[in-house]
This record gives structure tokens, C-alpha cells and sequence, in this order.
């Protein structure tokens, strides 16, 4: 106490803003902060200079203006007379088809090359070994290529799929076939698979933006109160569990709440595939997935998929094997421990390494400019940017965009991370 | 020895020779039998495997096996594979790299002055040496001597001149000499070769890149002279001072006489001649070199003590890992002009190589942040304890351990780095993958040729990132201190 009292009434010198530390920080954050503003003075300064160099002014009219490019892959409606915003937002929304089934891709080949990697069987585990190494050290930007030449060039014509009178009369096969029972034809042109469609029509919701198809609505509430439903029924048997002891079976409960309604609701609203079918030059019908998607979604997932796996290979690992043997001492078989041990532990290790892959696929899907497929960086970024010559504005807006975007997703997964990592006290 | 005396006529005297365990216990088959057969499940597994490394094989081995090594086109080297196997055959056509390996190694580079890029990625290995491998003057030694003999053997194949190889492959002698009798004075060789490096592939005046390492030099001799006396901060502060007045004042004057005086100059390079795998390892190297210190500044700006600091720095790292590197790179090439004066105008490497560096520094950061957190507390307070201020115990203490522990992170993102070089292509640089295979394309000779020109590029990829990665892991291991 003395001593602080002491320190207190020495007189102030100008000196202890550096040598005293209990100032210093503040004369170095002054300082700091200075050159900071200084820097963004200039900056700036610089920005109104070199706008008024060129004649130029920030403006976001430019978004209302009409486009007047046209994009192939439009999840909602848009033709070349729709404003350069509209054609921003198709490209946000290719961004996000393209991310979302790149994760659930990625996921899913991580996972199982993950613990093939770890299997005891030589030959696999070498296998895995090899396509982990070969897509984790050689760039993404060659896998989209690559697999764009795949798609592009080594795949047949539509026109090899053709049966003609002669050929069906001698019993000759064409030069290519369409796969899994006549339903996917896969040409250097395009890929088509069946599309699920309806007989019967409820109309749409007109919401001014966007028009929203009522049975779209109808199935997502069918499918959220199937949800609520199955929820309600595993918590009153994990109740009656707790009470009882003895848990009843639900698997047929819950089998039925998610497939009976929705299967009621197709049938009556007279559900059917429409198969793709080869017509004049192209195949028509069925849904049409371009080259472009294709090959970004292929080499996306391969690329992550090996990222993954060595995180998922990581967080196995990373489980001390006391923890099965514990699990094995005290009777659980298994296939339970797998569950109820080990995975959820290596979820725990998984989980912040796979953020990470998500975040990072979402940013690469940027590159598919490399095989023209128009996401936000190919709209807003790319034809929008040159027809306006507004760099500043675009660049601005896109970046916005993707940091919003990486920032919901961390946001998501840190939720997820957050509701499986261990609970302390 | 109770049988020996024993002496009873039925009972053996001595012991029999130990017989071989049953086929199936040993040897091939029981191998096969653990690791392929063990389970249903596992023996499936097995046959999957195997039909898929089949598909592999038998779909590659053709194409691989016609390979045509000398032609002058791609119709050429079809024509050499029909001759060899018949119609419908398909082929490799090597001859592509054979004919165009010098764009995918230096772009438009100008032939003659091959030596120097080829000199420089020497030398940089020269300068690593005392750094990759520390007090391991063996490993030092055999780095060094094979890499004057692989440079003696590529000078021959490519320059030819015969004075440059001599010159050269002596030069290189000396330092692999220097490696044997004193490997810690190599590091001179690493202090300089920035400065070497930069004159070695830009050319110009020597006298240039040397008057920016005497600035460093200004700043160095006027921070020694004045720890004594102020702290660290200050002296560093002035020191930078003096040296700006260096560079910005007197450096243009003092180099112009000295060009004039002794005119040491090179033919003089423009950035857009820079191509293939020397553009993407000139940014890589660079940008790698640069990011570790704005790393570790930007991960320890993260965990100060300083709210406006703190602030600053988490808001740059999470604002360049939010957004993708192409955005970053198209904002090197359109945006950076509107943020510097008017009419200034550098050079677009230059330009990638800071935002490059910026993006990567954004991501070790985070790396670094890691190791940072991994440390027990009590390390800070013993460093505080024994007195040292706070570069001391960072340089001393905390830094030397956070690192150690975050190698395969800072070492992935060192690859991720090298991999992500490629995307310099959408900027208008020539990078191997997408530039220079364009360029290659565009002649009619060879329009049709699409795996050979990425096979040979993933290839050497994937050399210098496996290489990077198998690096790493034994790096770990020669740090790892702890008794397991």
C-alpha cells in the first residue's frame, strides 16, 4: 500500500510514457492509432484523387440497370432483361448450391476414406493413402480442370447414344449407353438425370421477388412437422425409459412420420420421373446439370474429401486406445462402443478442423470461374464488374458477401461445435 | 540337463530343431491371410480394392506405354502411335514437354540468361541449408554438394556456356566448402540472398538491391548503438528512421555514382517475361518468407494486452480469412491503383506478392494463435519472473515453444500457399498450370493436347508439396523434447 502511495505522488515525468509500464501501452496504442488513421487518411485521399482522375464516382445505380447477359444454371427465374442485381443474387445462389453439395459430398468421401485409411487391410489403407497424398498436395485449380477435361472431352456425344432402324434390325449396340436403367445419359455436352415432377398443380405464391411454388411450401412443412413429430415421440420413450427402464421400439414409429405423410401427399399430388430422352441433337427432358457444376462439384469434393479424411483419420486417432479397451472391460460390444464411445470423443477432435474445410470450400468455390460457371464471382465479380466498370463497387459488395457468408457458416458449425464438445463444470 | 543324466535308452539326449511354424502361420500366406483376408468384410474390401487398382492400371497402361518422346506435333505423335499399335490406339505425347519444358519452367524468360533463375533456386537452397537443418552439418553438407552437382549437370544441359558453368559451378564449390569448415556462416549466405536473389532474376544494376540491404544495415548499426542506452521500442523506431533516410534520400545518389564508378549490371528482365514454375516459386518463396513474421506480429497482436491493438489485428485476420484469395488477387490487379497516388504504378508481381503474403500472414496467425494457446501459463509468468521484458521472453521463451508446436500447421499452410500460386493466372500472370498450358495450347501444333501438359505439372506439384510435407513431420520429430 505504502509503496503504491509513494508511486502516486512522484512527480510526473515525461519519460514514463515509455519506460513506465504502467503508460507505455497507451503511448504505444496513441501511436498506433496515428498511424493507422494516417494511413487510412491516405488512403482514402487517394481513392477521392484517383476517382476524380478518372472521372469517376461511387454509385450503386449500376445495380438496377439491366444485365443483359444470360446465366444457364438459375435457381430462381431470370432472363437477360433482369437487373445486374438479380443476376448477383443467381450467382449468390450458385455459390450456395455449389458449396452446400460440395459439403454434404466432401463429408461423406471424407468420412468413409478417413477410416478405410485406418483400416487393417494393407491394400485399402494404401489406397486411401495414395488418393489422400495425390489430391492434398497437387492444386484444386488442376482438379477443376482436370475433371472439366473428364466431363468435356472423354465423355461420348449425344448423337453416340442414338439407336437408328438399321442398328435396332441387326442387333447393333450404340457406342454409348445411358446408365442405371435408361435414366442418366452423361455427354460432353451436358448431364442429365430424371427430374421428379407433378401431375397435378397448386400454383405459386407470387412474393414479388421471388414466385414460390405452394407444393415446394407444402412439402417443407410436411417435412419440418414430420420432424417436430419424431422429436415429441423419442423423447417420451427416452422418458418412459428413464421411468420404466425399459426403452420402447420406435424405429417403426419414426420410419412411418417421415415417409408416410410425404409419400401421401406425392401420390395425391401424382408424382413422377421425367426421364431424360435423347431428342434431335441433345437429350431433352429430365434435369440438365452442366459441365460446369459437375466438374466443380467433382473436384470439390475430391479435393475436400481428402482434407477431410485426414482430419477424421486425426481425431480416430486422437482417442487413446485405453478407451475401447475400458468399453471392452466393462461388456459393451462393439458396435456400441463405436457409437457411444469413440465417436463422440472424435467428434470433438473432428469437428473444428472440418469448420474449417467447409469455410474453405465455400471460398474455393470461387474458382469456378476457371470453367465458367457463374457464381457470384462469375456474375457480380466477373461480367457485371466488366460491362459497368465499377471495380470498386463490385469488389466491395463481393467481398462483403463471401465474409457475411463465412461468417454464418463459422457461426453454424461454432453452434454445432459448441452442443457436442465435452461438457465441463 | 536333468534328461543328459538320466541316461535311459528311450529318452532323447538332446533337444530337437525347432520346426517351422504351419504354411499357414507364416511367411506370404499368413501376411495375406492378416492383412487382406481376415474378415468377410476385410476380404471384400480386398477384392474392391484390387478391381479398382485393375481399372487403374489396365485404363493407364496403354496410354502410358505408347508413349511418343520426340514429334513436332500432335498430329505427329498420333500418327507415330497408330504406326506402333495399330488404329484406335491411344498415346502419351511426351514430345509436348519435350518441345515446350523451358515456358513451363521460366515462362518467357530469356533464353540465355536461363542460368540465373536456375542459380538462384541453388542458392536458395544454400541459404536454407543452415536453416532447415541446424547443427546437422552432415545433412548441411550432403544438401549442399548435391545441389553444385545438380546444378553443374542442368547448367551443362541448358546454358552451355561454358565460362558460366565453370564461374558458376566453382562459386558453388566454395560454398559447399563453407558448408564443410564453418556451416553457421552460411547464414550469411541467407541474410544476403534476398537481396541476391532479386538482382539475380530482375537484373539491372547490382548497386540497387544492394543499397536497400545497406538501409538494413543503417538500421541494424543504429539499433546495436542505441539499446544500450534507450528501449528496444525507441531504438527500433529511430534506427528504422535513419534507414529511411537511406533509402529515400541519399541511396539513388550513392548507387548512380557507384554504377558509374564500377558498372556491375545484368540484363535487365520486365516481370511480365516471368513464367511457369519460377513465377509460382519467386511468389511462393517470397510470400513464405514474408508471411512468418506478419504471422507471429498478427498472432501476437491477437493476444495483447492492448484493446486497440487487439482490435485491429483480429479484424484483419478475420477479414482476410473470410474472403476467398482470387477476391484478394483481383484486388492486387484492379483495386490497389485507385489506393495508391495517381499515375503510380508497380509492378503487378510485386502487387500479388504483398496481398499473397497479407493472406497467408492472416491464416499462420491464426496457426501461431494456436501454439500460443497450447503454452501453460506458467511459461509467461517465469519469463516475468526472471525479469525479461516482453521481445526477450517472446523471442526467448514463448516463441521457440509455440512454434515447435505449431509446425505441421504453419508447414500445411506453406503448402497451401505454393498450391494456391496457381490462381495468379486470373490476374493475367503466367502461372504454370492455367498460363503457360493456354499459351502452349494456342499453337495449332498442339491444340488438342489436354492430360500431358497437367500430369507434368501436377507432378512437379506434388514434389515440392509431398516434399514440404515429409519435411515437416521429420522436423517434428528433431524438435520433439518431450520422454515418450
Amino acid at each position: 500500500m505504502a509503496f503504491t502511495q509513494s508511486a502516486e505522488f512522484q512527480q510526473f515525468k515525461l519519460s514514463q510514457l515509455i519506460y513506465d509500464t504502467r503508460f507505455r501501452s497507451y503511448t504505444i496504442q496513441l501511436f498506433v492509432l496515428i498511424i493507422v488513421l494516417a494511413a487510412l487518411y491516405w488512403l482514402l485521399g487517394n481513392v477521392v484523387d484517383n476517382l476524380a482522375a478518372k472521372d469517376k464516382d461511387i454509385n450503386f445505380a449500376y445495380l438496377f440497370v439491366r444485365a443483359g447477359y444470360d446465366i444457364d444454371q438459375q435457381l430462381i427465374s431470370y432472363t437477360n432483361d433482369s437487373t445486374h442485381l438479380r443476376a448477383s443474387i443467381i450467382g449468390l445462389l450458385n455459390t450456395l448450391v455449389l458449396a452446400f453439395a460440395g459439403c454434404v459430398l466432401a463429408t461423406i468421401v471424407g468420412l468413409i476414406a478417413g477410416i478405410l485409411r485406418l483400416s487393417k487391410n494393407w491394400i485399402v489403407s494404401r489406397l486411401i493413402g495414395v488418393y489422400v497424398e495425390v489430391f492434398r498436395n497437387v492444386p484444386l485449380l488442376l482438379w477443376i480442370i482436370v475433371s472439366l477435361v473428364f466431363f468435356s472431352e472423354t465423355r461420348p456425344q449425344p448423337r453416340d447414344f442414338r439407336v437408328t432402324a438399321e442398328m435396332a434390325a441387326s442387333g447393333q449396340e450404340p457406342i454409348a449407353k445411358m446408365m442405371f436403367n435408361n435414366s442418366v445419359a452423361i455427354t460432353n455436352r451436358s448431364n442429365n438425370i430424371p427430374s421428379v415432377q407433378f401431375t397435378n398443380d397448386l400454383g405459386v405464391i407470387d412474393l414479388g421477388f421471388v414466385s414460390v411454388s405452394v407444393l415446394f411450401l407444402a412439402t417443407v412443412f410436411i417435412l419440418v412437422a414430420s420432424y417436430f413429430t419424431n422429436r415429441f415421440v423419442l423423447r417420451t420413450a427416452t422418458k418412459v425409459q428413464w421411468d420404466t427402464g425399459v426403452r420402447p421400439t420406435t424405429w417403426w414409429k419414426s420410419l412411418s412420420i417421415w415417409f408416410l405423410p410425404l409419400g401421401i401427399f406425392f401420390w395425391s399430388m401424382g408424382l413422377y420421373l421425367d426421364y431424360p430422352v435423347l431428342g434431335g441433337f441433345n437429350f431433352k427432358g429430365g434435369l440438365i446439370i452442366s459441365q460446369a457444376f459437375m466438374s466443380m462439384l467433382v473436384a470439390l469434393t475430391l479435393y475436400t474429401g481428402a482434407f477431410i479424411a485426414e482430419a477424421v483419420r486425426a481425431g480416430i486417432l486422437a482417442i487413446s486406445r485405453g478407451q475401447t479397451e475400458a468399453a471392452y472391460a466393462l461388456g459393451v460390444t462393439p458396435s456400441l462402443t463405436t457409437r457411444l464411445i469413440i465417436l463422440p470423443q472424435a467428434l470433438r477432435v473432428i469437428i473444428p478442423p472440418l469448420i474449417s474445410q467447409y469455410l474453405n470450400l465455400t471460398k474455393n468455390t470461387s474458382l469456378g470461374i476457371a470453367v465458367g460457371y457463374l457464381d457470384l464471382n462469375g456474375t457480380l465479380g466477373g461480367i457485371t464488374l466488366n460491362q459497368t466498370g465499377r471495380e470498386l463497387e463490385c469488389m466491395v459488395l463481393m467481398m462483403s458477401t463471401y465474409l457475411v457468408l463465412s461468417l454464418i457458416i463459422s457461426s453454424i458449425m461454432n453452434i454445432y461445435n459448441a452442443s457436442v464438445k465435452l461438457k465441463e463444470r | 540337463m536333468a534328461v543328459r543324466n538320466t541316461n535311459l535308452a528311450f529318452a532323447r539326449d538332446e533337444m530337437l530343431e525347432a520346426q517351422l511354424p504351419p504354411t499357414s502361420e507364416r511367411g506370404v500366406i499368413k501376411w495375406i491371410r492378416e492383412n487382406l483376408f481376415s474378415t468377410p468384410l476385410n476380404a471384400a474390401l480386398t477384392l474392391v480394392a484390387l478391381y479398382v487398382v485393375y481399372n487403374i492400371v489396365a485404363g493407364f497402361y496403354p496410354w502410358i506405354s505408347n508413349s511418343v518422346w520426340v514429334a513436332d506435333s500432335q498430329k505427329e505423335c498420333r500418327d507415330i502411335v497408330t504406326g506402333m499399335s495399330g488404329e484406335g490406339a491411344t498415346g502419351a505425347c511426351w514430345a509436348l514437354i519435350r518441345a515446350r519444358w523451358h515456358q513451363f519452367m521460366f515462362g518467357f524468360y530469356p533464353p540465355t540468361e536461363y542460368w540465373r533463375p536456375i542459380l538462384t533456386l541453388s542458392l536458395l537452397f544454400v541459404a536454407l541449408a543452415p536453416v532447415l537443418f541446424a547443427g546437422k552439418n552432415k545433412s548441411i553438407l550432403i544438401l549442399l554438394a548435391s545441389t553444385t552437382f545438380l546444378l553443374f549437370v542442368t547448367l551443362l544441359l541448358v546454358d552451355g556456356n561454358i565460362s558460366h558453368v565453370v564461374f558458376i559451378t566453382l562459386g558453388m564449390i566454395a560454398l559447399t566448402a563453407l558448408g564443410y569448415l564453418a556451416p553457421v556462416r552460411l547464414y550469411w549466405v541467407t541474410a544476403f540472398y534476398p537481396f541476391l536473389s532479386i538482382f539475380l532474376l530482375w537484373g539491372g544494376s547490382f548497386w540497387a538491391p544492394f543499397g536497400a540491404l545497406i538501409g538494413f544495415v543503417v538500421w541494424g548499426v543504429v539499433y546495436n548503438l542505441l539499446q544500450e542506452r534507450f528501449e528496444a521500442v525507441v531504438s527500433f523506431t529511430l534506427g528504422l528512421f535513419f534507414a529511411a533516410i537511406w533509402w529515400f534520400g541519399l541511396q539513388g545518389f550513392v548507387t548512380d555514382m557507384l554504377l558509374t564508378g564500377l558498372p556491375l549490371e545484368l540484363e535487365f528482365v520486365d516481370s511480365d517475361r516471368f513464367g511457369g514454375f519460377l513465377l509460382a516459386l519467386t511468389i511462393g518463396v517470397s510470400a513464405i518468407a514474408a508471411s512468418l513474421p506478419v504471422g507471429v506480429l498478427l498472432a501476437l497482436g491477437r493476444q495483447s494486452d492492448m484493446p486497440l491493438v487487439k482490435i485491429l489485428s483480429v479484424g484483419f485476420i478475420e477479414f482476410v480469412r473470410g474472403v476467398p484469395l482470387i477476391t484478394m488477387l483481383f484486388t492486387a490487379s484492379l483495386l490497389l491503383q485507385y489506393f495508391l497516388p495517381p499515375r503510380t504504378n508497380f509492378d503487378l508481381i510485386l502487387r500479388v506478392i504483398i496481398l499473397v503474403t497479407f493472406f497467408s500472414a492472416a491464416y499462420l496467425a491464426e496457426v501461431i494463435r494456436g501454439g500460443l494457446a497450447a503454452l501453460p501459463t506458467g511459461q509467461f509468468e517465469a519469463a516475468n519472473a526472471l525479469g525479461l521484458n516482453y521481445w526477450q521472453a517472446q523471442r526467448l521463451i514463448i516463441m521457440p515453444q509455440a512454434l515447435k508446436v505449431s509446425i505441421p500447421g504453419i508447414v500445411s499452410s506453406f503448402i497451401g500457399l505454393f498450391k494456391d500460386t496457381t490462381l495468379v493466372a486470373y490476374v493475367g500472370l503466367m502461372d504454370p498450370l492455367k498460363g503457360v498450358t493456354a499459351i502452349v495450347r494456342a499453337d495449332m501444333a498442339w491444340k488438342g493436347i489436354y492430360w500431358e501438359p497437367y500430369i507434368f505439372v501436377g507432378i512437379i506439384f506434388f514434389a515440392f508439396c509431398f516434399g514440404m510435407s515429409r519435411y515437416s513431420l521429420y522436423l517434428e520429430n528433431q524438435l520433439k523434447t518431450d520422454h515418450r
